[in-house]
């Protein structure tokens, strides 16, 4: 590795880590991996060595500073990473540095880590190692006192580390969340490269997030990318604010379950389409769900339905009254149907659960109503992370997808409507449900504000809602005032918005 | 080997370097001397370079360097550096007061 401007990359495997390092760590280099008690640094050095050898064929050498190597066996099986088996293969050694030396070994006089680097290098050699984790320097720090000897000594492995032209990581523990990177300020000064895992209460919940605080030299993402801890998987960071761009786009066209609406989108939804349905309580946003379900259903297309209010009986039983037999679609095995309160867990468990059912069942279909439930549970930001997380999902394995929500929120907070023209950014068709005023009475109507790669239909028509299902009629155009609730501003503002925002959204 | 008595102790050394450095070579001749002052004879030092056996070093646990470890008698003791401070150097590895200096040490 040379130092020319084309800093290599060496792709971790850590699900999602990559994309927000494009790439990977830079190859040949440390980078110090920095956090608090718990925020997930010796996963990270676990996962970065175990995803070497299963995805990328690369030995790797573990130093252990703080836990012992049985501890470190034990805790990785659970995630499925036979540490054992690789040390029989020859894959994964162990330098076992934990304890090594009792807390009040004395020093008298001057000394250094040499024989910690020639263990290091002899492990290397012995394994053909290409990734190396040192798990933690705070064992260090704390057990040899001279600040000035640990940091010079620090340099030495890291000098070592690159001669020997393995790419490392290191950890290191710091007391507080946003104050300094590590215990003593040692650490960044002897590293080009740090990261920063965090584990914080926000909103009353746990949110872990990751941040690349520099990549010296090296492009990266900036600011803290949230990411869960998979128990069969390990780390998984939650891609936010990207989208895997998409080298074709389907031309095949699916329906909604409702004939006229498939017509005011120019022949029903493309096949890969992400649909946003917006509109207040009661306008007709799950039976329109359900409709579409059964549309999926009836085409024998599985179909996942999501929903994050209430119970699965419930939802059947609005169903029947619709006249549609949810039990008997999901006896043909063709549906599934994740209920649940939102507030059982945070929104990246939740996209972590909907994304091992995609996975597993393979939809053709997903339904989530409504997202706004969500808003109870995670912050704007965070639910708008959740969509373009999922929305990535999606994409890569062409799902048909209507997303609900009501437009103003549970909350009428000021950035709710906003969060809204984002989503509906992400979205390829947007759907607004609205009620109208006419001097007599108030009346549903539908209009398609967005479909992409679609001529649709721009009028406001009348929708009506009866026991045979969803109707819509013929365009509004006698009505003089369309209902101005406060969101209107807000979605024009939002619609023209995306329009803009298109390209790179894409 | 030493020729000993049934109630002689045998002081027993084990100093790891890294290296043929002027550091490890100040611990050798910082050890011997101790050895010779404390023990008059009665002890055996075996000097490991970590970087020519790293699994020695790695099967002593051994980080920093120089490191002596008293293997006998018991109980063990570890003292990291080049033993440049010899009083403090012959507490801690335990080695009984010198002829010439009766004070020190235990």
């Amino acid at each position: 590795m040379t130092d020319s401007n084309a800093i290599g990359r060496i792709p971790t495997g850590i699900d999602g880590f990559d994309h927000i390092a494009l790439g990977g760590l830079p190859a040949g280099r440390s980078t110090l991996v920095s956090g608090t008690t718990g925020s997930g640094k010796t996963l990270f050095a676990v996962e970065f060595l175990s995803r070497g050898i299963t995805r990328y064929n690369e030995p790797g050498v573990f130093v252990t500073f703080e836990e012992t190597a049985t501890d470190i066996r034990r805790n990785s099986a659970s995630l499925g990473f036979p540490i054992q088996l690789w040390e029989d293969e020859g894959k994964w050694a162990f330098v076992e540095a934990s304890g090594s030396i009792s807390e009040d070994t004395p020093a008298v006089g001057a000394y250094d880590f040499g024989a910690l680097v020639a263990r290091i290098e002899h492990a290397v050699r012995q394994t053909g190692a290409c990734r190396v984790a040192l798990d933690s320097l705070n064992a260090i720090s704390t057990r040899f006192t001279d600040i000035a000897v640990v940091r010079r000594e620090l340099f030495r492995v890291a000098s070592a580390l690159k001669a020997l032209g393995v790419t490392s990581v290191l950890t290191a523990e710091r007391p507080e969340e946003y104050d300094g990177v590590t215990r003593y300020g040692v650490e960044p000064f002897v590293l080009d490269n740090v990261i920063i895992l965090r584990n914080v209460l926000r909103q009353g919940r746990r949110t872990r997030t990751v941040e690349i605080v520099k990549f010296r030299g090296a492009p990266h993402r900036t600011g803290e990318w949230l990411f869960t801890i998979d128990p069969r998987g390990g780390i998984v960071v939650v891609p936010l604010a990207f989208l895997t761009p998409s080298d074709h786009a389907s031309l095949a066209r699916v329906s909604s379950g409702i004939p006229e609406l498939d017509e005011m989108c120019g022949g029903g939804f493309y096949r890969d389409a992400i649909v946003l349905m917006t509109g207040p309580p009661g306008t007709g946003k799950t039976l329109a769900s359900l409709r579409f379900t059964a549309a999926g259903v009836e085409a024998g297309e599985r179909c996942l339905l999501c929903t994050f209010d209430g119970t699965p009986g419930q939802l059947f039983r609005s169903a029947a009254g619709w006249g549609l037999d949810l039990k008997a679609m999901r006896a043909s095995g063709l549906l599934r149907v994740m209920s649940g309160y939102a507030e059982v867990m945070s929104p990246e468990d939740h996209f972590l659960r909907l994304r091992h059912a995609i996975e597993e069942f393979a939809p053709g279909r997903l339904v989530v109503d409504t997202l706004s439930a969500l808003e109870r549970v995670a912050a704007p930001r965070t639910l708008l992370d959740f969509v373009i997380a999922l929305g990535a999902v999606l994409r890569q394995n062409e799902i048909t997808t209507l997303l609900t929500g009501t437009p103003a929120g549970r909350v009428s907070s000021a950035n709710a409507p906003l969060i809204t023209s984002d989503i509906a950014g992400l979205s390829d068709v947007w759907i607004q449900l609205r009620y109208v005023e006419s001097p007599a009475e108030i009346r549903r109507a539908i209009a398609v504000l967005q479909a992409r790669g679609s001529a649709h239909d721009h009028s406001i028509r009348a929708l009506t809602i009866d026991g045979s299902g969803m109707h819509i009629g013929e365009p509004l155009s006698g009505v003089p005032h369309v209902s101005t609730g406060p969101v209107d501003p807000e979605i024009a503002r939002g619609a023209s918005e995306s329009e803009e925002t298109e390209g790179p959204a894409r | 080997m030493l020729e000993t008595g049934p109630d002689v102790t045998i002081y027993s050394f084990r100093l790891y370097v890294a290296g043929n450095t002027e550091r490890s070579q100040t611990a050798e001749v910082n050890l011997r001397f101790l050895c010779e002052a404390h023990l008059s004879g009665m002890y055996e030092v075996e000097v490991i370079d970590a970087v020519e056996r790293p699994e020695l070093a790695e099967e002593g646990r051994i980080l920093a360097t120089p490191t002596v470890v008293r293997l006998t008698p018991p109980p063990q003791r570890r003292v990291i550096g080049d033993l440049s401070d010899h009083g403090r150097a012959a507490i801690a590895l335990g080695l009984p007061a010198a002829d010439a200096s009766p004070s020190e040490g235990q």
